[in-house]
């Protein structure tokens, strides 16, 4: 029997696109919560971003399909101005996938940030530096080590989602059936040689992502010293 | 030459005390001396516009005045406007970046090469162009930052206790070429520091400052000479101070001695201490005017003088050369009375 390619395809699509979305969404939060002063807005902001990460994903599927289901806030709407459901269809594993995986970016990029020396910020401002600049050029490039595991690790978790995938997006094959469903979907079919070759082609993405990441922070930590 | 003016007056509330301050700088180096938490870095931070006052004006005239901060015109320009340099404690150069990069990080585009390499040369970094800061020796990156500030032209340059993180010997070579460095400079310059020496050193104009008041302004001399208040001749490095009960015009009794002495002026109602700097006792016979004696007193030897500890707790300190390690303390010793200071609380 062929190897049923479409969960491998599926899963690097949409691990892809959400990993770009969480990446600079971690990152936009991240800053403007670093900028903000009073403690408590902070605390409960931070509650909101991190709560993801905390909650059983079967939870977050079930909020999700709350507010995109075909009823809910945004699923009625996408439905009456572009006929799109988003339910049970490949933007959904994306969305699930940018969920997840979100607090982990954020909370990454957030400590990355705070390790920043904040005279290196003032210093910039001294000397003339755009606040663009001061960002791209001091903050994030100071940052980088923590934003880039931060990163990767928000991608293993966004290639990894189940849960509220499950919930949101469904376990049809070939258009919402990724790589743990897959796995899953073989081995309650009892093909456990199947299931097997999707559980090593998952090792072997989260080995290489984990790999690049420590080479990236280490040979950037090794120029600086 | 124009008359350029440097204009400082705001207030703060700060969590443990208000923060005060006023002052004009007309030229040259301005010092502040405070212990530390006075106030001293939050009033470098407001004129820099990093940290904004509560109330008040800064503003600095060259040719034309420019306004920095104005609570009543509500004009707070941004760290960006203002052309003040900041020296940071910790120097603050940017780790990611070479030391040309992190020179040229405040330079537009245009001028830039030519303006880096002219600072390279001036602060002798020439070789050192390509390396990251963390290869660089302490004086070396302390060359660094001042050329940064330098290459972007400042009308100002603000000092946070440059020599505060360092071992003695660095801290007095990085002081020759500190001052070296800000020789050519010829706007202003305000240096911030706990360190009397520094102090002393450094800046025509001080300014002490205690739970972010000023409590003295005047110049390094006079300061130093007569300091007035009890803090500032502590602050200035006073040993010796006491609590005080006057006798009549010229003679009073030190509560914590326990000595009566004569002073060469006439004491005014308001005075409240005396101070002895620690230098200004000398060896000498038992009915000589301010006489103490010296019985029980303990020595301590450092390498060039000799610190002796009175029975009654005033501290003498006394030069000597290296290879001198005899020393018997004299049997009584004396103070000149224009020497003695007199200070109020």
């Amino acid at each position: 029997m062929a190897v049923d390619w479409s969960p491998i395809f599926i899963s690097m699509k949409t691990a892809s696109l959400s990993i770009l979305i969480t990446f600079f969404a971690g990152l936009i939060v991240a800053w403007g919560l670093v900028k903000i002063k009073n403690d408590s807005i902070k605390i409960v902001l931070d509650g909101i971003f991190t709560l993801p990460i905390v909650l059983p994903p079967t939870v977050v599927g079930f909020f999700l399909l709350y507010i995109f289901g075909v009823r809910g806030p945004i699923g009625s709407f996408f439905i009456d101005f572009f006929a799109i459901k988003i339910v049970f269809s490949w933007p959904a594993t994306v969305i699930a996938a940018v969920v997840m995986s979100f607090p982990l970016m954020y909370r990454s990029a957030r400590g990355a940030f705070e390790q920043v020396d904040s005279n290196l910020l003032d210093a910039g401002r001294t000397l003339g530096m755009s606040e663009w600049r001061i960002f791209w050029k001091v903050l994030f490039a100071n940052a980088l080590p923590g934003i880039i595991s931060g990163g990767i690790l928000a991608y293993a978790r966004g290639l990894g989602e189940f849960g509220a995938t499950a919930m949101l997006a469904g376990n049809i094959a070939g258009q919402t059936r990724t790589l743990p469903m897959a796995v899953y979907s073989e081995v309650a079919a009892g093909n456990m040689g199947e299931a097997f070759n999707y559980v090593i082609v998952i090792i072997i993405i989260s080995f290489i992502a984990i790999f690049i990441m420590d080479y990236v922070t280490i040979r950037k930590e090794k120029q600086w010293k | 030459m124009t008359n350029k003016l440097l204009k400082v007056n705001i207030q703060k509330e700060l969590k443990e005390f208000d923060l005060e301050v006023d002052f004009e700088l007309k030229k040259g180096c301005l010092g502040i001396l405070g212990p530390s938490g006075c106030g001293k870095s939050m009033t470098l931070k407001s004129i820099a516009g990093i940290v904004d006052p509560d109330k008040g004006v800064v503003s600095l005239t060259t040719d034309e005045e420019t306004i920095y901060y104005d609570s009543n015109k509500k004009i707070n320009l941004k760290p960006q406007q203002r052309n003040v340099g900041y020296l940071f404690q910790n120097y603050a150069l940017f780790p990611n970046m070479t030391v040309e990069e992190n020179i040229a990080c405040g330079l537009s585009k245009n001028h830039n090469e030519k303006r880096v390499s002219e600072m390279i040369k001036r602060f002798h970094l020439e070789g050192l162009e390509k390396r990251y800061p963390r290869q660089l020796s302490g004086g070396q990156q302390q060359r660094v930052a001042l050329a940064r500030i330098l290459a972007y032209g400042p009308d100002v340059i603000l000092l946070d206790e440059p020599f505060s993180a360092m071992d003695t010997y660095l801290k007095e070579q990085l002081r020759i070429e500190l001052s070296n460095s800000l020789k050519d400079f010829d706007g202003f310059s305000i240096l911030v520091t706990h360190n009397r020496d520094e102090a002393f050193q450094f800046c025509d104009e001080l300014l002490i400052l205690d739970e972010g008041k000023i409590i003295a302004k005047g110049t390094t001399y006079e300061i130093f000479e007569n300091p007035k208040k009890v803090q500032v001749a502590r602050l200035t490095g006073c040993k010796n101070i006491s609590k005080i009960e006057v006798i009549d015009d010229y003679h009073l009794k030190s509560l914590d001695w326990g000595v009566t002495f004569e002073v060469s002026e006439k004491i005014s109602p308001n005075i409240t201490h005396i101070g002895i700097r620690a230098h200004d006792f000398s060896p000498a016979e038992k009915d000589d005017v301010n006489v103490l004696d010296t019985v029980n007193s303990t020595k301590l030897e450092m390498p060039f003088e000799w610190e002796i500890t009175l029975a009654n707790g005033l501290w003498w300190k006394y030069d000597k050369r290296i290879h001198d390690h005899e020393f018997t303390i004299p049997e009584y010793l004396k103070v000149d009375p224009k020497d003695i200071i007199l200070l109020e609380e």
